[in-house]
């Protein structure tokens, strides 16, 4: 292979002026010198592992997209209460008597005008009709009291006014304007026997709260003919409060309801789709790994044969057989690397996409999107580090092993 | 033969990297077959359901009931052969984690119109006569050991309280996509309950189930139904039992979606993955090339011989990784169990694995067999040195 010689030898050249001075590291020049030699083989091998750390990285990116979504919703100082066993507060289900008596409780915080801030509402759920297409989804819509925007200061009004108490107004959220028929400001949806006219657009950043219609709780509880409460959401005067409050509510007689904070039951809400985006993202990695590592070992031992006699004559330098191995495990690193920072490249891109699905718990529309953080790119490139590093062990284990003699008559 | 047997020597030459490239393969095929797997027990339901069965729900959404008092209406519809009714339960056993379907169902007519679900006669007769008797699927039966006899309690997410049953009858599929993990229970003994409990919620349906004299009459008894409750309380939305699967499948495409990208994407990994071997592989055999041109082999037997080496390791690896899709499906089956009653590889599968191995081998081709058939043979000779 005389090519090989001709890059290799002004390569040796260098080795040799260092040699003098460091002794037996070889430098890590040659590795990456290696790789652009054989720059179709590096970057065929190098895609495929890009490939792998962009799903990698996707998968992670959109379990944190899910748990951001989920920790902006609630808030630690929220209790929400529901009644027990019920799950969520679409199926839950508390009469005017059960909400009077825990409106009662000292804990709940009280506002700036001198009322408590708590809110009694209705949750449920209509089928409405995506913009564009036939396809229905179910959009949450909530009955609000006057305290509801106040106990949610990530959700804020973008546009028109908020509905009328004792009106067939409603406000939707922006995910719900721009994406349901009949959602945008000064349209109308029918629902209930009523006509019901959107009279602003509230922005609720990534929470769930983008996904909701909101309007009058009595209003909606008298169209949905459904005389009950979902849910009593309220804000604690003292966080610390909770454990003894939960303790009453849940052991008063008069009272068949559960306290939740308002964070732990959005989490509990979105388990089951956090499980299976990890099941799926966790074995889809360990396959696509599997296939990329295959690349990278099928690679470096190539690059092993095609450089026995250049290996000899290392050794018959002085090298060690440790700096031999070294350098090879570098060379693979440094691919696994290129390919890292590839992939991950692409994978940022996929922050601009938002995921709309169902929920399977709430059967409610759930929208989300890929989140970038530091400690995913991190980790990602420390995982196609990894991947470089097990694909490459064999083969370097295989260069330092070898005879010089025979390795020098290789040529 | 002689081309036969060149490419099979060449195949095995190096031993340990065809090896990888096989197993790579056989990774990736897999891996493609399991995914379109699972897609496609994501579409079980709608699979499962008969185009004779129209579904009536409330118009608002499912959260919403229709009154008891629509059946007899709906069923002096012209074109209707039976209707009966369903509350979807969401009954917790023992724990969230082994969630399964459960329903309210009117025992008889139900029963009639789901012939799919068997059971032998006296079991459906003892099931019909005990008001707190259910019914299970045979794999949701063998799941929690249940025997006929046993008491089964669940514990109520909508309808709140302990629930118990007499497991009276265990159903088997009619076919191999049927639901075997669903439980059933008597509407008769919810609604009672309910009247005690809180009177307001009584007397309520979650789904009408309505079977057709004709299939074709659908699309008429569907507008005919929805038209009769057209300005009332309870509006009706009527499909049939298809779309109103279809319905749950479609709010979850974004997944299915996610899931079908990713399996392509895996293909083009192996496929990057075989390029490499293969190009590697022709890079080291140019003056060999040479040769044997200089022998007075033709282009095309050197193309021949390079494309049928990539072609072959590409199906040795995805018929392993056919084969290997068996095992490894029938345990994901019993592993997911609770989200995907029906998980197996159908033929379909099987061919579009070997025509993805099939695809990549001859992509993985492509740029060494033009190398080979393209090359000179003086500057083939000259790399020997």
């Amino acid at each position: 292979m005389p090519e090989r010689f001709y890059t290799s030898n002004s390569q040796l050249r260098t080795l040799h002026s260092e040699l003098s001075l460091k002794i037996m590291s070889i430098p890590f020049s040659y590795s990456f010198r290696n790789l652009w030699t054989r720059r179709l083989t590096t970057v065929l091998t190098a895609s495929g592992m890009a490939l792998v750390v962009f799903v990698f990285a996707d998968t992670l990116m959109l379990a944190e997209g899910l748990r951001k979504t989920l920790v902006e919703t609630g808030s630690s100082d929220n209790v929400i209460v529901i009644r027990k066993a019920s799950e969520s507060e679409v199926q839950s289900g508390i009469d005017r008597q059960q909400a009077a008596i825990v409106g009662t409780q000292p804990e709940i915080a009280v506002g700036r005008n001198g009322n408590q801030l708590l809110a009694r509402e209705i949750v449920v759920l209509i089928s409405l009709t995506k913009r564009g297409t036939d396809k229905p989804a179910n959009v949450v819509i909530r009955g609000i009291g006057d305290a509801s925007l106040a106990l949610r200061p990530q959700v804020g009004l973008v546009a028109g006014r908020m509905p009328r108490p004792g009106s067939s107004e409603v406000i939707a959220g922006d995910s719900v304007a721009r994406r349901f028929r009949g959602g945008g400001i000064g349209e109308t949806l029918r629902f209930g026997m009523r006509d019901w006219m959107v009279v602003g657009v509230f922005e609720a950043g990534t929470t769930g709260y983008s996904s909701e219609i909101w309007g009058d709780v009595d209003q909606l509880m008298q169209a949905f003919r459904r005389p009950v409460y979902s849910s009593v959401l309220f804000k604690l005067r003292d966080s610390s409060e909770f454990d003894a409050l939960k303790v009453r509510i849940e052991s008063d007689p008069r009272l068949t309801l559960e306290a939740k904070r308002e964070t732990r039951y959005y989490s509990d809400q979105s388990e089951m789709m956090a499980t299976f985006l990890r099941i799926l993202g966790i074995t889809l990695t360990i396959i696509f790994s599997l296939g990329a590592m295959i690349g990278a070992m099928i690679t470096m031992y190539a690059a092993v044969a095609n450089r026995t006699a250049e290996i000899g004559t290392l050794r018959a330098m002085g090298f060690r057989r440790r700096s031999i191995l070294i350098s090879f495990l570098m060379e693979s690193i440094l691919l696994g690397l290129t390919g890292g920072c590839v992939g991950l490249f692409f994978a940022s891109f996929m922050q601009l996409i938002t995921i709309s699905t169902m929920n399977w718990q709430t059967f409610s529309e759930l929208a989300f999107s890929f989140t970038l953080t530091g400690t995913i790119a991190f980790q990602s490139l420390l995982f196609s580090m990894i991947m470089g590093l097990i694909g490459g062990v064999l083969p370097a284990i295989r260069a330092s092993r070898m005879n010089i003699t025979e390795a020098l008559r290789a040529s | 033969m002689f081309i036969l047997k060149l490419i099979i020597r060449n195949a095995f030459r190096h031993k340990l990297r065809t090896i990888l490239t096989i197993v790579g393969v056989a990774i990736a095929v897999m891996a493609f077959g399991l995914l379109r797997t699972l897609v496609g027990a994501w579409y079980a339901g709608v699979e499962s359901s008969s185009a004779s069965r129209l579904v009536t729900r409330n118009a608002i959404s499912l959260v919403f009931t229709l009154p008891i008092s629509y059946q007899e209406k709906i069923r002096s519809v012209p074109g209707v052969k039976g209707v009966s009714h369903a509350n979807w339960f969401g009954g917790v056993y023992i724990t969230e984690k082994n969630f399964f379907p459960n329903f309210a169902v009117d025992a008889r007519t139900y029963l009639d119109l789901y012939p799919e679900f068997i059971l032998s006669p006296q079991e459906k007769k003892s099931f019909i006569v005990d008001r707190k008797g259910c019914v299970v699927g045979r794999s949701l039966a063998q799941r929690f050991g249940w025997n006929i006899g046993d008491v089964v309690t669940l514990k109520g997410t909508i309808f709140p309280g302990q629930w118990e049953f007499v497991v009276r009858g265990i159903y088997r599929g009619a076919e191999k996509s049927t639901d075997e993990t669903q439980l059933f229970f008597h509407w008769d003994y919810l609604n009672e309950t309910m009247k005690k409990m809180s009177p307001r919620r009584a007397d309520a349906v979650g789904i009408y189930v309505i079977g057709l004299k004709d299939p074709y009459l659908a699309a008429e008894v569907s507008l005919a139904i929805d038209g009769m409750f057209k300005n009332s309380l309870a509006e009706t939305l009527t499909e049939t039992e298809r779309s109103f699967q279809m319905s749950f499948v479609a709010m979850t495409d974004a997944i299915v979606i996610a899931i079908q990208i990713v399996s392509y994407v895996v293909i083009v990994i192996i496929m990057v993955v075989a390029a490499n071997t293969m190009a590697m592989t022709a890079r080291e055999r140019i003056p060999e090339y040479a040769t044997m041109k200089t022998l007075g082999f033709g282009p095309w037997h050197i193309a021949g011989a390079v494309f049928g080496e990539s072609i072959a390791i590409a199906m040795i690896g995805g018929t392993v990784g056919v084969a290997l899709s068996f095992p490894a499906g029938g345990w994901i089956g019993r592993e997911l169990k609770q989200f995907f009653p029906v998980f197996s590889i159908s033929t379909m599968t099987i061919a579009l694995d070997l025509l993805a191995a099939f695809v990549v081998g001859t992509v993985a081709a492509l740029f060494p067999t033009w190398r080979g058939a393209t090359i000179n043979i003086a500057d083939g000779l000259r790399r020997i040195g």
